[in-house]
C-alpha cells in the first residue's frame, strides 16, 4: 500500500500529436488517470490536445486545455495546489517541462512531489555523459562515446573513435537531429545543425549491422523488477526504432542472449533507481554475445504502448500505481483477475509493428529512413507466425498493399539491379517490399543479408512467402487445392491477394475457402499463454489454429469499426469518436465489439470494450468477424475514411450497416452522384468536371479560368491534390494524380480565391438535423481543413451566411436520409455559399466542437444510429460565452528538406484546441500550445504580395511601437520605409550583402519568422523556401499564412489575460 | 500424424524429427525461450511437451562444446522428452552459434515432433482436464498409452557412478535425480568442487561440506532409496539445499506430504514471493508435484510461495542450514533472479 497518502495529482499531457510523440500518450495518460481515480485521488490533467480521450469529461476531475509549458503549469499548480505530479505519461514534452519546473524550484515552492521515477534519475538517463558514467559504475557496456559541446570538440572525438560515427542529441525525442557520419564533412553538417537545438551532443561508435533489441522494464520501490516484454527490430541498428519494423517477442535470440540482456536491464534499472516503467534499448552483435546499451527512457514511451498492446500487460496503469507506492505483488493481473501483476507475460503468438509514413504528402522530403523519425503512425498485427503477422501489418498500413507480395504497380520493384541494391542498402519506407524482388531476381539469402543486415531468419521467412506465392500462382485460372489455399492463409495471404494470383475475384476466393472449411480462429490474448483463463476479450484472428477461444451468441451486439493507423489526415480524433461510440453502445445496453489495429490508441484498451478484435479493418476480416459474432449491425461512421470506405462493399456482401445507408454514403462520396443531387436541391457548388484527358482538362480550366483545384475522389486529406495556376502546373498534377489512383476518377474544379471556408459538423436522425456546430477557418480557402485554424463559434461569418448554411445542411440531411454524424465543408464569399464536400461520417473536428460546446455529438449520433430516442438542440453553439480555437501542429523540423508551407494537401501531424473568454485569448493559448512563443522580441517578416503588405501596415506599426526588433526582406523593408516605418533590412540570399537573411537566421534568435509564399504552389527551391526551411531547421516558430500571421500578431498586440481556467469552468 | 489424448481428443498435424510413434504424459510449457535447454532437461523424462510459443527452431541447435566436463549449451546429454508438439517449425535457422537444425538434433536423439496443430486449444484442454496421457502416432504405428509416473524415472536419468567436477576447496555432494547441468555450472562458478552421485548413493561416508539435492522427473514418492539416504544425512550437520524434486524430497524426508498438481507449473514466468516480504521473484519451473504446506513439521516453515496459486515454493528449517525451493534458481532456460540462493548455500559451507 502507498506509504504517504496523496490526495491530488497533476498529470502533464504531451500536447499535439507530432512525429515522435503521437497517440501513445493519450493511451498512457488515460491509463494513469484511471489508475489514480481507482484510489480516490483527485486528478488534474493539463493537455491542450482537445481530440484526446484523456481530456474527456469522465476521466480527469479537472482538465486544463492549456499549453504544457512551465509558465502555464505553474499557474495550474498555484490554483489547484496538487500534492503530487506525474511527469512520465506525457512523453518528452511532459518530461522536459517537468524537469524545468523542478530545476526552477517551482515544484519545491508549491510542495508538489514528483511521483514515480525521481527527477535526478530522469536527468541521469537524459544526459548522455552522466548516463554512460552511471552504467560504467556497474560494468554495463555502452557504445564508446563522448559528449561534445561544440563542433571542434565533436570533430576531435570523432577522430578518436574513428569513422563511421553516430551523432545523438541530448534531451531529444524520436532521435531528432541524430544521424550517421561517414566522414568529417558529414560531421560538420550534422553536428553544426544539432548545436542549433542543443548545447550537448554525443559522438559515438556506430555499430553497423548490429541487432537492435528493446526490453520494457517495470520496477517498484521494494526493488521488485521485471521485464514485461522484449522486442527485436527487423531492421538493424542505424534505423530508429520508431522507423523500424519491430517483432515481439524477439525471434533470433537464444536463451543465453535473452537472459543476458534481461539481467543487464534489471541491473541497470535498479542501479538508476527507476520507479515505474522504463525502456532499455540494446545493440547486440549478430556474431557473438557482445552488447551495448543504447539508451534508457525513464518514462512511458511509444515502445511501452506497443509492449502493452503486444502482451496485454497494462504498463501505464501499473506504472501509475507503482508511482503511488504500491508493490508489484499487490496489483492484480488485469486480464486473469486471479494472478498477480508481478510476472512476465508469456505470449503464444507474435506481433509485428510497422511504421506508417506519409512522405509523399510533402514536397522535397527525402524518403530514406534512418536514425531520426519521420513516420506519423504505426500498425500492429498479431499472428501465430511471423509471416502471418507481417502480411497483415503491411495491409493495415492502408497504403494499397495487399500483403508483402502480389501488389498493384509491383510495389517495391526497382527499375534496375543497381537501384534494387541501393534500396536494400539505403532503405526507404518501402524496402520491405523490395526484398521479395531481390529473391525473384535470383539473389541469395546471404547476399540480401550482406546488403540489408536483416537477420537471415526474417529473410528466410520472406523467401517462404515468395515460395507460397509461386505455389498458388500455379493454379491460376484453375482449381486451387485445399492444402495450398490453407498454407497460403497460414502465411498471411489475403483473399484479394489470392484472387490476383488465381485470376479470380475476392468473392470467389472467399467462397472457395469457406467451402474448404478454411476460416480463421478467434484467439485470446491472455498474458499467460493459456495457463490461466482470461476474463477479458482481447482477440485476434489466425489461420494457424482451428478452435475459437470464445463463444458467440448471447446478448445482442453492435460492431464499431476503428480508424486504423494514424496518418496525416486521420488521427486521435477518430479514436475519440470510436471510444465514445463504444461507450454509448454499452450504455444503451448492447455488447460492444470493436475492430482496430493501432497500438497507439485508447480504443484498443481491452477495458474500453466488451470484445476487442485487434485485427484488420478490411472487407474480408470484417466479414469474418461479422459472420462469427452476428451483431445487430456495423457502425462504420466513427473511424474516418478507412471504415467509411467499407460501407458499400459490406452492404453488398450482406452485412447490415447501421445508421445512414451505404447507398447514401456512396451518393455523398461519389462526386457525380453528389453533384447531381446538389443540382436537384438547388445548392451551389464550385464548377467542376471529371477529367478524362489532358486536352479536356485544359479546356475546362480555360472555361472557368485558373486557378483550378485538381483532385481524385474518395480520398482523405487531399492526397495528390493541388491547385494549378496554369497549364504547366496542371500537367504536373495530372501525371501525379493518375498514378495515385486508377480506380477512381480525377476531377478538377474552380478554385475560389479569398473565400472563407466553413465547417459544419452535425448529427441527424432519420434525415433531420438534431444538433450541429459551425466553425470558421481563420485562413482563407486554399488551406486544407486539417491544417486550418478553426474558430468556434464563428467570429467573422455573417449571420446570413450562417443561416444559409443551416438551410442547405437541412436539405442535404433530408435528401441523404442521414442518421448519424456528418460534416459539410462550405465556401463562403459575400454571403454566397457553396458546398465543397460532404462526409456522412464523423469528421476531424467532432471532438473539438463536442468539447467546446459541451454537447457530445458522438454520443448523440450513436444513439441515433442504434435507433434510441434522441433530443434535438439546435441553438447550443451560438450561445457560448467562450471561444474555442483549434490550431495545427506541424512536424516539418523532422521532415528534412520538406517545404513548410500550407496548401490544399494536408501537412499537419496533430492539433490542439484551447478555450478563452475571447477569441484572442483562445488563439494565443492555442498558438503557444503548438510551439509559438511570446513575447516577441525579434521577428523576421517577409510578407509576400503587395496587397498583403498594405493590410499589414497597421499591425506592423503596432509591433514597432511594442519595440519588436523587426527584420524585413527587401520588398517588405522598402514598402514599410516608404510608409514611414523603419525596420532592419534582411537581404535575400541572391542579393549582395555582407549578411543575407540566411546568415541572420543563424545569428539572430528570432522569436517568430513570417514568410508568406508568393504563389499558391511553389515547387522550386525558391529563396522563400530557403528561409522557411532554415527557420524550421533552426526550430524557430514559423508562420506562412497571411491571415494567421495577422490575427496572431493582433492578438499579441491586444495582450489578453491568458487565464488559468479549467474546461469545466467555461 | 496425430496427437491422441487419453480423453479421446485427436489433433492432426505434420510430423517432423524422428519417424516413430511415442506415448507418454502430455504437458504444456509456456516459456518463449530456450527450446534446446528445455528439451535437454532430464525432468521431462517420459513426457510429451506442448510448446505454447508458436515459433520453435528459430536459432537452431548449438554445438556440443564441453567446459570443465560439462556441456556448454545443453542441460544434459540427451533429449529426455518423448516428443514435442508445436505450431510452426523453423528449418532455416539463423544463429551464430548454431551448427544444426532442431529437426536434425531430434532425429539424432530419436524424438518425433508434430507441427501445425492448435497448441492453444490443446493447452486449454490440459488446463481444464489436467495433465493427460497421450501419444504421437504415425499412421499404422499405434501404441498403447504409457504412464511414466508409474515408474521410478529418477533411477533412469541419474548418473550411474560418482563424477567429480571443479577444484574448489569446499566440496558439495550433488545428488543427481536427473540433474540439470546448470546446477553444476552454478556451483563450480562459485568456487566449490562437486561430487555428483547417483540418486540412491550413500554419500555419508564421503568427505564433503554440504549436500545439494537436484531436480528430477516424476513422482517423489518413487525415490524411496534416495529418501532413505537423505534421512540419514539429516542426522548430520552439513547444509542441505534442494531444487524441485530435491525440494520435494527434503519435505518428504522431514515428514511432510506431496500432491500432484492439476497440470503442473511448466513455464519461465512463475512469480514467487518470499514469505513475510514484498519481494517477488520471477522463476523458471517444471514440476507436476508440490508439497503441502499444512503437513510441514513445526521445525520447518514456508520460505517462498507462488503468487498466482498460493502453492508452496520453498521451505526453510528454523535452526539448521536446510532449505529447498520448488523453482529453478539455476534457470536455463528462464530468468536468473534467484541465483542468489546458490550464493547463500555456498556461504553456509
Amino acid at each position: 500500500m502507498p506509504d504517504q497518502p496523496i490526495k491530488k495529482v497533476i498529470i502533464l499531457g504531451s500536447a499535439a500529436l507530432k512525429i515522435g510523440e503521437a497517440g501513445e500518450f493519450d493511451y498512457s495518460g488515460s491509463q494513469a488517470i484511471k489508475a489514480l481515480k481507482q484510489e480516490g485521488i483527485k486528478t488534474i490533467l493539463v493537455n491542450p490536445n482537445i481530440a484526446t480521450i484523456q481530456t474527456s469529461d469522465y476521466l480527469a476531475d479537472q482538465v486544463y486545455l492549456l499549453p504544457v509549458t512551465p509558465e502555464f503549469i505553474e499557474g495550474v499548480i498555484e490554483k489547484e495546489r496538487p500534492d503530487g505530479i506525474l511527469l512520465s505519461f506525457g512523453g518528452q514534452t511532459a518530461l522536459n517541462c517537468g524537469m524545468q519546473l523542478d530545476k526552477s524550484g517551482v515544484l519545491a515552492k508549491w510542495g508538489v512531489k514528483v511521483l514515480g521515477t525521481p527527477v535526478s534519475v530522469i536527468q541521469k538517463t537524459e544526459d548522455r555523459q552522466e548516463f554512460a558514467d552511471a552504467l560504467a559504475e556497474i560494468g554495463v557496456f555502452c557504445p564508446r562515446s563522448q559528449a561534445a559541446h561544440n563542433l571542434k570538440e565533436a570533430l576531435k572525438i570523432a577522430d578518436q573513435i574513428g569513422y563511421p560515427i553516430m551523432i545523438r542529441l541530448a534531451f531529444a525525442l524520436g532521435g531528432l537531429g541524430s544521424g550517421v557520419c561517414w566522414n568529417e564533412k558529414d560531421t560538420k553538417e550534422l553536428a553544426g545543425n544539432a548545436f542549433a537545438y542543443t548545447s550537448q551532443i554525443l559522438v559515438e561508435e556506430y555499430l553497423k549491422g548490429w541487432k537492435e533489441v528493446e526490453y520494457e522494464v517495470v520496477r517498484d520501490q521494494y526493488d521488485n523488477c521485471i521485464t514485461v516484454c522484449n522486442m527485436e527490430n527487423f531492421d538493424p541498428l542505424g534505423i530508429h526504432t520508431g522507423e523500424s519494423i519491430v517483432i515481439a517477442p524477439s525471434q533470433t535470440l537464444s536463451n543465453r542472449e535473452y537472459h543476458m540482456l534481461r539481467e543487464v536491464a534489471i541491473k541497470t534499472v535498479r542501479h538508476l533507481g527507476v520507479i515505474g516503467e522504463c525502456n532499455i534499448q540494446y545493440a547486440l552483435n549478430p556474431d557473438s554475445e557482445e552488447y551495448r546499451v543504447i539508451e534508457v527512457n525513464a518514462r512511458l514511451s511509444r515502445s511501452s504502448a506497443l509492449a502493452s498492446k503486444a502482451t496485454g500487460y497494462p504498463l501505464a496503469f501499473v506504472a501509475a500505481k507503482l508511482a503511488l507506492g504500491y508493490s508489484l505483488t499487490e496489483l492484480k493481473n488485469s486480464i486473469t483477475l486471479s494472478t498477480i501483476a508481478c510476472f512476465e507475460p508469456a505470449l503464444d503468438y507474435c506481433v509485428v509493428k510497422i511504421p506508417r509514413w506519409d512522405l509523399k504528402k510533402f514536397r522535397m522530403v527525402s524518403t530514406k529512413i534512418g536514425t531520426s523519425m519521420k513516420s506519423v503512425g504505426e500498425v500492429m498485427a498479431i499472428g501465430k507466425t511471423f509471416q502471418e503477422a507481417l502480411q497483415k501489418a503491411l495491409r493495415m498500413l492502408d497504403i494499397g498493399a495487399m500483403g508483402l507480395v502480389t501488389n498493384k504497380d509491383e510495389l517495391g520493384k526497382k527499375s534496375s539491379h543497381d537501384k534494387l541494391i541501393t534500396e536494400l542498402r539505403e532503405p526507404t519506407d518501402e524496402r520491405v517490399f523490395s526484398i521479395p524482388y531481390a529473391f525473384k531476381a535470383g539473389m541469395s539469402l546471404d547476399e540480401i543479408y550482406e546488403h540489408t543486415r536483416i537477420d537471415r531468419w526474417f529473410l528466410s521467412k520472406i523467401a517462404n512467402i515468395v515460395r507460397v506465392e509461386r505455389l498458388v500462382e500455379q493454379y491460376k485460372g484453375g482449381n486451387c487445392p485445399r492444402q495450398v489455399l490453407s498454407e497460403a492463409k497460414k502465411v498471411g495471404f489475403s483473399d484479394p491477394q489470392l484472387a490476383v494470383l488465381l485470376g479470380t475475384s475476392e468473392r470467389q476466393v472467399r467462397r472457395q475457402r469457406v467451402n474448404y472449411g478454411i476460416i480463421p480462429a478467434v484467439k485470446q490474448i491472455d498474458t499467460l499463454a493459456g495457463e490461466y483463463p482470461a476474463q477479458t476479450n482481447y482477440l485476434y484472428l489466425t489461420y494457424n489454429g482451428d478452435q475459437d477461444d470464445i463463444e458467440f451468441g448471447g446478448k445482442e451486439s453492435a460492431l464499431v469499426l476503428g480508424s486504423g493507423t494514424y496518418r496525416i489526415g486521420s488521427s486521435v480524433e477518430f479514436d475519440w469518436c470510436c471510444v465514445n461510440a463504444v461507450k454509448t453502445v454499452k450504455e444503451v445496453g448492447y455488447r460492444s465489439i470493436l475492430i482496430n489495429y493501432n497500438p497507439e490508441t485508447v480504443s484498443t484498451d481491452y477495458d474500453e470494450v466488451d470484445r476487442l478484435y485487434f485485427d484488420e479493418i478490411r472487407l474480408e476480416t470484417v466479414m469474418d468477424i461479422y459472420e462469427k459474432e452476428k451483431p445487430k449491425g456495423i457502425i462504420l461512421n466513427m473511424g474516418g475514411q478507412v471504415a467509411n470506405n467499407l460501407a458499400l462493399p459490406l452492404m453488398h456482401w450482406g452485412a447490415r450497416v447501421l445508421g445512414t445507408s451505404p447507398v447514401m454514403i456512396d451518393r455523398a462520396e461519389d462526386r457525380h452522384k453528389f453533384s447531381s443531387m446538389l443540382d436537384e436541391l438547388g445548392v451551389d457548388q464550385p464548377e467542376w468536371e471529371e477529367l478524362t484527358s489532358m486536352a479536356a482538362a485544359k479546356e475546362f480550366a480555360a472555361k472557368v479560368g485558373y486557378p483550378v483545384l485538381v483532385r481524385p475522389s474518395y480520398v482523405l486529406s487531399g492526397a495528390a491534390m493541388g491547385v494549378a495556376a496554369n497549364d504547366v502546373a496542371m500537367e504536373s498534377f495530372l501525371s501525379k494524380a493518375a498514378n495515385l489512383n486508377e480506380d477512381h476518377p480525377v476531377v478538377i474544379s474552380k478554385f475560389m480565391t479569398n473565400a472563407k471556408e466553413i465547417e459544419f459538423d452535425a448529427v441527424a436522425d432519420r434525415g433531420e438535423v438534431i444538433n450541429f456546430a459551425i466553425s470558421e477557418h481563420l485562413e482563407n480557402a486554399g488551406v486544407h481543413s486539417g491544417d486550418a485554424t478553426l474558430v468556434l463559434p464563428p467570429q467573422r461569418t455573417y449571420l446570413e451566411t450562417t443561416r444559409r448554411i443551416k438551410v442547405i445542411a437541412s436539405k442535404i440531411a433530408k435528401a441523404l436520409e442521414i442518421t448519424g454524424p456528418f460534416n459539410i465543408q462550405f465556401l463562403a464569399k459575400d454571403n454566397l455559399v457553396k458546398v465543397i464536400e460532404c462526409n456522412l461520417r464523423a469528421s476531424r473536428s467532432f471532438p473539438f466542437v463536442s468539447k467546446v460546446t459541451k454537447q457530445n455529438l458522438i454520443t448523440l449520433a450513436t444513439r441515433a444510429i442504434l435507433g434510441e430516442p434522441t433530443e434535438k438542440n439546435l441553438e447550443s453553439f451560438m450561445e457560448l460565452g467562450h471561444v474555442g480555437v483549434k490550431a495545427s501542429h506541424f512536424s516539418f523540423t523532422r521532415l528534412l528538406g520538406a517545404d513548410p508551407t500550407l496548401g490544399v494537401e494536408m501537412a499537419s501531424t496533430g492539433e490542439v484546441g484551447c478555450i478563452g473568454d475571447t477569441f484572442n485569448e483562445a488563439l494565443l493559448k492555442a498558438m503557444l500550445s503548438v510551439g509559438f512563443r511570446i513575447p516577441i522580441k525579434t521577428m523576421l517578416l517577409s510578407s509576400g504580395p503587395e496587397k498583403n503588405k498594405v493590410s499589414l501596415l497597421e499591425t506592423v506599426a503596432a509591433l514597432t511601437q511594442m519595440k519588436v526588433e523587426l527584420y524585413c526582406t527587401t520588398g517588405t523593408w522598402k514598402f514599410l520605409k516608404e510608409h514611414g516605418i523603419e525596420t532592419k533590412l534582411a537581404p535575400w540570399p541572391d542579393e549582395e550583402a555582407t549578411e543575407t537573411v540566411l546568415d541572420l537566421l543563424e545569428r539572430v534568435p528570432f522569436d517568430l519568422v513570417v514568410n508568406i509564399p508568393k504563389s499558391l504552389q511553389s515547387q522550386e527551391l525558391t529563396q522563400g523556401y530557403q528561409i522557411r526551411r532554415r527557420a524550421v531547421d533552426l526550430a524557430m516558430p514559423l508562420i506562412t499564412n497571411f491571415q494567421l500571421a495577422v490575427r496572431f500578431l493582433e492578438a499579441i498586440h491586444q495582450h489578453p489575460d491568458l487565464k488559468i481556467k479549467a474546461w469545466g469552468e467555461y | 500424424m496425430e496427437l491422441i489424448l487419453e480423453d479421446g481428443s485427436l489433433y492432426h498435424g505434420r510430423p517432423f524429427g524422428h519417424k516413430g510413434s511415442v506415448a507418454g504424459e502430455v504437458i504444456f510449457n509456456t516459456g518463449m525461450m530456450g527450446y534446446p535447454e528445455t528439451m535437454s532437461d532430464p525432468s521431462y523424462k517420459g513426457q510429451i511437451l506442448v510448446f505454447t510459443y508458436p515459433l520453435i527452431g528459430n536459432y537452431g541447435i548449438p554445438d556440443n562444446q564441453m567446459i570443465d566436463g560439462i556441456s556448454k549449451y545443453f542441460e544434459s546429454d540427451h533429449i529426455h522428452l518423448k516428443g514435442i508438439v508445436i505450431t510452426s517449425l523453423t528449418r532455416e535457422y539463423s544463429h551464430w552459434n548454431a551448427v544444426r537444425s532442431l529437426e536434425d538434433w531430434m532425429i539424432e536423439h530419436k524424438v518425433p515432433g508434430i507441427e501445425g496443430v492448435d497448441c492453444r486449444a490443446i493447452t486449454k484442454r490440459l488446463r481444464e482436464k489436467g495433465t493427460q496421457l497421450g501419444k504421437l502416432i504415425f499412421e499404422g504405428q499405434d501404441l498403447p498409452f504409457y504412464d511414466p509416473s508409474q515408474e521410478n524415472l529418477v533411477a533412469q536419468v541419474s548418473c550411474k557412478a560418482p563424477i567429480e567436477y571443479g577444484s574448489g576447496k569446499k566440496r558439495v555432494i550433488l545428488v543427481d535425480n536427473g540433474c540439470k547441468n546448470n546446477i553444476i555450472r552454478s556451483l563450480i562458478a562459485r568456487g566449490v568442487s562437486v561430487l555428483r552421485v547417483p540418486w540412491n548413493y550413500d554419500y555419508t561416508a564421503e568427505k564433503y561440506d554440504g549436500v545439494f539435492v537436484s531436480n528430477g522427473p516424476g513422482d517423489p514418492m518413487k525415490v524411496d532409496e534416495g529418501l532413505a539416504v537423505l534421512r540419514k544425512q539429516m542426522e548430520r550437520p552439513e547444509p542441505i539445499f534442494g531444487i524441485c524434486m530435491g525440494h520435494q524430497l527434503l519435505a518428504l524426508a522431514a515428514g511432510a506430504q506431496t500432491y500432484k498438481l492439476k497440470f503442473g507449473h511448466h513455464s519461465q514466468n512463475q512469480p514467487c514471493v518470499k514469505v513475510g516480504t514484498k519481494r517477488c521473484y520471477i522463476t523458471s519451473q517444471n514440476h507436476n508435484y508440490a508439497i503441502d504446506d499444512q503437513t510441514l513439521p513445526p521445525e520447518f516453515r514456508p520460505w517462498f510461495f507462488n503468487a498466482n496459486d498460493g502453492s508452496n515454493e520453498g521451505i526453510i528449517h528454523e535452526t539448521k542450514p536446510w532449505g529447498s525451493v520448488q523453482f529453478h534458481p539455476e534457470a536455463w532456460p528462464g530468468p536468473v533472479d534467484t541465483g542468489f540462493l546458490f550464493d547463500q548455500f555456498v556461504a553456509q559451507l
